[in-house]
């Protein structure tokens, strides 16, 4: 069924691509071949290959910050309260206003860069684990706890497994808003990756390219979603019924 | 082992919004002697569970003072909970293995499984189980800690007749094989009769002390339900203020 689909959505674009008969919508077949000469002059790889470091980097900052900040906030009252307001504020702030800001005080560095995407990020994890926190069974901590478990033993074994559906979902969504976010920091600062080629593409009116770009990224979250994220949620999930 | 003492002043909750404070515990003693099986029997609600929480240390908001042998502390635990409480991302044996150091693990699991006859269980993860092996698992788990005091908090309610009896048996015969100092909570005083030593009776909130009667029953005639009831009517005529409790 999902092959049935994607091959649909292939003829439908097949079919518009030769009725509109214009540059910006090409077909399907220039598309590939655009992409492929990208791959053999190492021009595609390279590119994407930046992108996802940038990505791999910050994201797995924002994830472990954010989970240790989360597990915090969501077991200790008084410094939620304190840090509530914050949150809010800054899962509020727009993405282009932190790039800006990073960029301007920091300079056109690749730090920068990283950092900005984590601020952007952070806060989303931090309120997902925070819930998931604040949803941990009481019944099974007071279990751990008149059975004297380390600290370590209650986050491996009571703490962590309980959160793992709320860690995937902060995965998921995290993946997903920090490869938008990492193109515009590109586009702004950057001169590699698949943000800074787009903007090339874009003056260059050039929308074969793009669309390759953006069929090759897709793909590799696609990748990402089969070979690491289905397995590990299988994993974790085995002991249900 | 030790001998415990336990003095219980006060226990009160706070007042929410309209009702008022409650006093669950006022003027609590007990004094468990070593090897000893006690039962408590009460009405739902006095405030049992409040007390083994106290005697666990996860309620630390109460007057009083739990002595073990001479000092001041808490005694070492095996809690029996009301639900088994099994980390449901864990094998049977894993949950049981958590409680100990890994290192004398088998020595302890593996006669234990055999007692409970779940050997074969062992691998299974506890959805899969139903309610009276997950007790069962929930009593390994506690005896497996080698406690000073073994808390259980009516282990074999919403239980059906013929499980919890094979439950009660198989809990009985792990006791006999390695004495250890029970506190075991019950509002069922046919229960309570078949396996205690001494039964301690309490009142409604504020719960205290009512009566402590020694159940005279030798533990080879326990099988007998006529001689339980028999003890039971006699306990109810005899005394009218455990008649109101029940």
């Amino acid at each position: 069924m999902p092959s049935l689909s994607l091959l649909a959505f292939l003829a439908v674009w097949q079919g518009l691509a030769v009725y509109l008969d214009n540059n910006t919508l090409p077909t399907p077949e220039t598309v590939a071949k655009v992409f492929w000469q990208g791959c053999v002059s190492g021009q595609l790889p390279y590119h994407l290959g930046v992108t996802l470091l940038r990505l791999v980097v910050s994201f797995a900052i924002a994830m472990l910050l954010g989970c240790a900040i989360g597990i915090v906030l969501g077991r200790n009252k008084k410094l939620d309260a304190f840090f509530d307001n914050w949150l809010v504020i800054f899962l509020n702030i727009p993405a282009l206003v932190t790039i800006i800001l990073c960029y301007v005080w920091f300079g056109l560095i690749e730090s920068a860069a990283i950092l900005a995407v984590v601020i952007n990020k952070l806060p989303n994890v931090i309120v997902t684990i925070r819930e998931g926190t604040r949803t941990l069974d009481q019944d099974l901590l007071d279990m751990a706890r008149c059975f004297h478990f380390s600290k370590r033993k209650t986050l491996v074994h009571v703490i962590w497994p309980q959160l793992h559906p709320f860690v995937m979902g902060a995965t998921r969504s995290g993946l997903a808003l920090i490869w938008k976010i990492i193109l515009v920091v590109e586009l702004l600062g950057r001169s590699n990756g698949m943000g800074y080629q787009l903007h090339l593409f874009f003056q260059l009116f050039d929308v074969a390219s793009i669309l390759a770009y953006t069929i090759a990224f897709v793909t590799v979250i696609q990748l990402i979603e089969l070979i690491i994220l289905k397995p590990l949620d299988k994993k974790s999930q085995r002991w249900r019924r | 082992m030790t001998d415990i003492q336990i003095n219980i002043n006060s226990k009160t909750y706070p007042a929410i919004e309209q009702a008022g404070h409650h006093i669950a515990i006022a003027d609590l003693k007990l004094s468990l002697k070593s090897g000893e099986f006690i039962c408590l029997v009460g009405p739902s609600g006095c405030g049992k569970t409040t007390l083994l929480n106290i005697i666990a240390g996860l309620d630390d908001d109460y007057e009083g003072e739990i002595l073990v042998g001479l000092q001041q502390s808490h005694p070492k635990i095996g809690y029996i909970f009301q639900n088994p409480r099994l980390l449901p991302w864990r094998t049977v044996r894993e949950n049981i293995e958590l409680v100990l150091d890994s290192r004398q693990s088998e020595a302890i699991i593996d006669p234990l499984l055999e007692v409970m006859q779940l050997t074969r269980s062992q691998n299974v993860y506890p959805e899969r189980l139903s309610l009276g092996m997950s007790r069962r698992v929930s009593i390994i788990r506690a005896f497996a800690v080698d406690p000073e005091v073994l808390l259980m908090d009516e282990p074999f309610v919403s239980l059906d007749a013929p499980t919890a009896r094979q439950v009660r048996e198989l809990l009985l015969k792990l006791w006999q094989e390695r004495p250890h100092t029970v506190l075991f909570v019950t509002h069922d005083l046919r229960e309570a009769i078949a396996l205690a030593d001494r039964l301690i009776f309490l009142s409604a909130a504020p719960m205290t002390v009512v009566s402590e009667i020694i159940v005279p029953i030798p533990r080879a005639e326990r099988q007998n339900e006529n001689a339980i009831e028999v003890f039971r009517q006699q306990l109810i005529n005899d005394y009218p203020e455990i008649k109101r409790l029940l």
